[in-house]
């Protein structure tokens, strides 16, 4: 056999996979980015000044050589007193809860000699099933941030929490409030029983006062759909392990739309197979922009966002649900087949589909969404239901700004993040109306928009460093238990309000715990004890499901939003910043979006053939105008969004920032007004001048550099071709039998390998983050990334197939993959990057030159190389965040993922101790694979035939990347696998015989 | 004439060669001064207090596992809490001015600053506990503790000297139980005793570079 069987690789056969519309048409740009290794060469300085938090990185250029001779004096300093069961060095876990947009998940957090470091979902919360997604693992950042609100400030100047208790002890008070007429709070829906019994104990003071929960991205039309077809709002909980077809409407619930990982987690279990005869559910998405849940889409129909009500009304009909509704309009011939199919799809599956609609959606879309839930049996099913006591959250902010502008108002309260003079919709402009209130008082955790409207700020305490308590959707009721006192004796909300109610020197310890202290029933003190080590409160009373009678024929539907003409504007959470609230994030601001693989901004984001009727290219400054608000903002095109429709990550734009937010992308809120809260209808100019966006969708390409040939590297079938030709992903391209290198023994001891399943992967970004808090992986800032250097030893790739107005999307992430025969060892000088017995590739970062010849012979493009040193400026507060069994790499040293060797090693040595038993499977588990909601990344001892890594490499449609190379990779991954309906298949599955990358 | 003469040739000879010399003379210098040898070894820093490991560990046979309590469980080795030293010095010369930081550090609660003398870089990622339970003695690292008045470095902890037990353990491999006795001699060769404990344990220590560099 030759050692390549080129016939194999042919590579203009089979649907061609590409990264960006560049590449797509093979400009020149895309090959010279290619063609270099380190693009934008090794120069050190840039002509234009990086963000400014890393401004400083130049003038760290110090000799360190001389006066590394004298030894510097460390010194020791254990504590005074012990501490039970501290052993230093070893990192205590406590369980707590986190909260975000009135979710809350599940934590275990792990603290390093009292700080914490690394954040994990807790396996036993219903919410996390032991995952969480990238914004609250980068939390722990936010508790360091440097920027964050560390004094009290009255009118802008820095005043004492002295001042404000005086003050707080005259002013709420009857004498000054009288019945609380003038009075009103503004938070976050409120999730916590101890907050809500400290507001009750407020309005019990104050009766006439009013308590606004308000979130910027919240689920008002989904309650208010709910009301619709069953008389009164209800929760909805769906349970996507249960369904076997599930449809969208513009439902990002594996992305941005959700907040908890649980539907990602519910999701994957119905789309893992591990054998050809294993089922698979299906997922037909019908959206404006091209989301993740898109992405994952088995059948995806693009529409503006402002049509899926025609398609939610068609569906409907179809399913006869609805007597006569409008009809899809002729044109759309691909929505029409799906339609049909959809509904032949989910006849055949009652009680076991799901029809989701998106939160952005009218209520009217959210009602037919629940009546065909309803029609279909899925309700009781798929689909179950809670009684709710919701108020809708736009008209009580609506409500609000009226009282501030009509001076009603004396006293206002702000706590928390939700940042209303930001967020608020435009027309109630809500930062006029705030200047109307005497005293306002905003608590939170930075210095942001509404603290500096605000006559008194107050710092928060961050959630790691406050007790409280929290609920989620399902009734789980954790303890919000802090790890480390407030770092700038900040206060929580809850605090607060004890204090305005009346509580002398309120501590949220005390309040939390009597508080729950009153519920348990028998020996309290171990009920306390064993919820703040459990994570969840057994006791606590869970929700009972309800299943009201519904007759779906006799719901009177609210009329339909009127006609978007012309274009549309999406208002979408951000995958790095939410709502804002994390711009301050390094961490999250570098992690590139997981579609537009926009890294520091956000744009405009537009259909290639929208992009061309408007006459921008990428970067071109547009100006959008709605309701006599205009913004300008970048344009951008994304593949396989829907035609005339512009989606805007909201959050971007902030003027009250810290350093790291400060200047970060465009913002959006001007445009979003209480009528068009999801979408609304725009009129776009073109607007003068670019801006220069940077995305990491061509980096680290892995085309042939010199041909520019592009090589097989996410291979894809259906599942139905799957059963067929079981092996058709390590058929695609064999590996020659030869190899030019030694080969090693690597068949004793453990032998560590990862097996990434690309069918369940969403390209969430969570492993990203992970890897990054885990490994002290530095922040390099977007002038860095647009050089190509950023430092992310995962890459998440994704790719596109087909045409650029209707592609599919594939996600694929991509660690070193720990060659066998490793062609980086081979060009060291130094051996800085030598194979261990156990066949990692390790990295000896104090030997290591900076030649990087190693990452110019990597042919996955894995190795990340350190050209300034990124670390140097951290402040001190921010080093507290660095896991201590790490090294912290420096300017001049190559990295890249070491398999997480410091957890093998931990574990090895615990092995050891306990009687020198062997590591078991499943022991020692990577950061990736820890953080991955949908657990795709399985990794342990390829050397045990039975082990869980084993097991999934000897699947049929496990497949090494570029195995030509015979490189022998650790990492294997199984081929991406699509359920298309057969009705469709000609459409767009085919038989797909070889994918080429 | 010529521009350049034999005189010429002999300065550029002699100036080449004392360049020469100097270059290597200066590299050896570097090499010599820079090594944990030279800058390492003998390193006996003052601390804050007089404390003697000689009258503690030697004189009244204190087990080295009273203080360093985590030295068999975890990475470090624990410099102990304040409270370990008041635990007897709250009778045991209760007065004495030697041992004022120590109560007043009881007292503030804040810690004692002890000079920290053993030392390996931040890239090394030395464990106690994997030395101690495979029985590799305090001795091997740290010399005869117990004769110290005040301790200072004996080793040079540089990788070479690191390297060097991990590919031939034997010598240094003693019964667990032994591991905290300065002063064992054993009654036969060392090697033989470490050998037999090796294969009864499958002592394999790390010769690859994430043994320590992660």
């Amino acid at each position: 056999m030759s050692l390549v069987n080129i016939t194999k690789m042919a590579p203009k056969s089979g649907p061609q996979y590409w990264r960006s519309l560049q590449e797509l048409s093979g400009t020149s740009q895309f090959r010279d980015w290619v063609s270099q290794e380190f693009p934008g060469g090794s120069e050190l300085f840039e002509g234009e000044s990086r963000r400014n938090v890393l401004k400083l990185m130049a003038a760290s250029f110090g000799l360190a050589g001389l006066s590394a001779c004298r030894r510097p004096e460390d010194k020791i300093l254990p504590l005074a007193k012990g501490v039970e069961d501290l052993v230093p060095g070893k990192p205590f876990l406590y369980n707590t809860a986190y909260t975000l947009g009135g979710q809350v998940m599940g934590l275990t957090v792990e603290a390093h000699d009292g700080r914490p470091t690394k954040i994990e979902g807790h396996a036993a919360h219903p919410q996390s099933l032991g995952a969480v997604g990238a914004f609250a693992q980068a939390s722990v950042l936010g508790l360091y941030d440097p920027d964050r609100s560390q004094q009290v400030l009255r009118d802008g100047k820095p005043a004492k929490w002295s001042d404000w208790d005086a003050f707080a002890a005259t002013q709420f008070t009857a004498d000054k409030l009288g019945q609380g007429e003038g009075l009103r709070i503004v938070s976050e829906k409120v999730v916590s029983p101890a907050l809500a019994d400290r507001g009750a104990a407020l309005a019990a003071k104050f009766p006439k006062s009013v308590w606004v929960s308000y979130d910027p991205i919240n689920d008002d039309n989904a309650y208010e759909g709910s009301a619709v077809v069953f008389g009164k709002a209800h929760n909805v909980h769906y349970h996507y392990d249960k369904a076997d077809v599930v449809v969208s409407l513009d439902a990002d619930f594996l992305g941005g739309d959700s907040k908890t990982p649980l539907a990602i987690k519910q999701f994957s279990k119905k789309r893992r197979v591990s054998k050809e005869s294993d089922s698979m559910n299906r997922l037909y998405v019908v959206e404006s922009q091209f989301s993740l849940t898109g992405a994952m889409a088995d059948h995806r129909v693009r529409t503006r966002s402002a049509d899926v009500d025609a398609f939610a009304g068609a569906l409907a009909r179809e399913l006869g649900v609805v007597a006569d509704l409008s009809v899809l309009g002729g044109a759309a011939d691909k929505a029409q087949k799906t339609l049909m199919a959809m509904v032949r799809d989910l006849k055949a599956n009652g009680g076991k589909s799901i029809v989701v609609a998106g939160p952005r959606q009218p209520a009217r879309v959210h009602a037919l969404a629940l009546m065909i839930n309803v029609a279909l049996g899925n309700v009781g099913q798929t689909v179950t239901l809670t009684a709710s006591n919701w108020t809708s959250q736009t008209a009580a902010l609506k409500a609000l700004a009226a009282d501030l502008s009509a001076g009603k108002v004396t006293t206002l309260v702000v706590l928390g993040n939700a940042n209303p003079v930001f967020t608020a919709p435009a027309d109630l402009d809500f930062a006029a109306a705030m200047k109307k209130v005497p005293v306002s008082v905003h608590l939170g955790l930075e210095v942001d928009e509404t603290a500096v409207a605000a006559k008194w700020h107050l710092p928060e305490a961050h959630y790691l460093e406050a007790w409280g308590d929290a609920v989620s959707a399902d009734g789980t009721a954790s303890v919000q238990q802090p790890l480390i006192a407030p770092l700038y004796g900040g206060r929580s909300a809850l605090e607060l309000t004890a204090q305005l109610a009346g509580d002398k020197a309120p501590k949220g310890y005390e309040i939390v715990r009597a508080a729950w202290l009153k519920q348990f029933a028998g020996d309290k003190e171990a009920a306390w004890r064993k919820a703040l080590h459990d994570g969840v409160i057994a006791a606590a009373a869970k929700p009972v499901e309800v299943k009201p009678a519904v007759d779906v024929k006799k719901v009177q539907l609210p009329a339909a939003a009127p006609k978007v003409a012309g274009v549309e504007v999406v208002f979408v959470p951000d995958a790095s910043i939410y709502d804002g609230r994390f711009a301050n994030n390094a961490w999250l601001q570098e992690a590139p979006d997981p579609m537009t693989k926009l890294v520091w901004d956000n744009a405009a984001m537009m259909s290639v053939a929208t992009a061309k009727q408007l006459g921008v290219v990428d970067g071109d400054l547009i100006k959008l105008t709605s309701a006599g608000k205009t913004i300008e903002i970048a344009a951008m095109t994304q593949p396989g969004q829907a035609d005339n429709s512009i989606s805007i990550a909201l959050g971007y734009g902030r003027t009250e920032v810290g350093r790291v937010g400060k200047g970060a992308g465009f913002n959006a809120y001007p445009l979003r007004s209480t009528a068009k809260l999801g979408f609304g209808e725009v009129t776009v100019a073109k607007g003068s001048g670019t801006y220069k966006l940077i995305t990491t969708q061509e980096h680290h390409s892995m085309v042939e550099p010199l041909t520019g040939h592009k090589r097989p590297i996410v291979l894809e079938g259906t599942l139905e071709f799957w059963r067929r030709e079981p092996h058709f992903a390590p058929e695609t391209v064999e590996a020659p039998d030869e190899s030019i290198y030694g080969v090693h023994d690597y068949s004793k001891g453990y032998q560590w390998g990862m097996s990434i399943d690309l069918a369940t992967c969403i390209g969430c970004n969570a492993c990203v983050v992970a890897c990054v808090a885990e490994n002290n992986i530095p922040v390099v800032g977007k002038v860095q990334v647009g050089n190509g250097r950023e430092m992310h030893w995962i890459r998440m790739d994704r790719y596109y197939t087909g045409s650029e107005d209707d592609p599919q999307a594939v996600m694929q992430p991509l660690n070193c993959q720990q060659c066998e025969a490793a062609p980086c060892e081979s060009v060291c000088p130094v051996a800085a990057t030598v194979h261990s017995p156990e066949g990692l590739n390790d990295m000896a970062y104090n030997r290591c030159v900076g030649t990087r010849y190693c990452a110019n012979n990597c042919p996955y493009k894995v190795r990340r190389f350190n050209f300034l040193n990124y670390h140097k400026t951290m402040t001190e507060v921010e080093k507290l965040a660095s896991n201590p069994d790490v090294t912290v790499r420096m300017r001049g040293v190559m990295e890249k993922c070491t398999y997480c060797v410091q957890r093998i090693q931990e574990k090895r040595i615990q092995a050891k101790l306990e009687g020198r038993r062997p590591i078991r499977d499943g022991e020692v588990v990577t950061a990736c694979q820890q953080a991955c909601p949908a657990e795709a990344i399985v990794f342990g001892n390829v050397n045990d035939p039975e082990s869980k890594v084993s097991l999934l490499k000897k699947q049929s449609r496990n497949y090494a990347l570029l195995p030509d190379l015979n490189t022998r990779p650790r990492t294997t991954f199984l081929a991406k696998l699509r359920n298309p309906n057969p009705e469709l298949s000609g459409e767009t599955a085919g038989a797909p015989k070889e994918h080429h990358g | 004439m010529p521009l350049f003469t034999r005189q010429h040739d002999l300065i550029a000879r002699a100036a080449t060669a004392l360049l020469a010399v100097g270059v290597l003379s200066g590299a050896a210098a570097y090499a010599y001064f820079s090594h944990p040898l030279v800058i390492d070894v003998g390193y006996q820093p003052h601390q804050p207090v007089p404390y003697s490991h000689k009258l503690h560990a030697g004189n009244l046979g204190m087990d080295c596992y009273y203080c360093h309590n985590t030295v068999e469980k975890a990475a470090h080795a624990a410099v102990p809490p304040t409270e370990t030293c008041m635990n007897c010095h709250v009778r045991v010369k209760p007065e004495s001015p030697l041992l004022a930081p120590v109560r007043a550090s009881y007292k503030t609660g804040q810690p004692v600053e002890w000079v920290k003398i053993h030392k390996v870089p931040d890239y090394v990622f030395f464990n106690h506990s994997a030395h101690v339970n495979a029985g590799v003695s305090c001795v091997s690292c740290h010399g005869r503790v117990d004769q110290m008045i005040e301790v200072k470095q004996v080793q040079p902890l540089s990788m070479g000297w690191c390297v060097d037990c991990h590919r031939n353990p034997a010598a240094k491999i003693r019964p667990t139980e032994l591991v905290t006795n300065l002063a064992w001699t054993p009654d036969r060769d060392p090697a033989e005793i470490g050998r037999e404990l090796i294969a009864q344990k499958k002592i394999a220590p790390p010769v690859n570079c994430s043994g320590c560099h992660r």
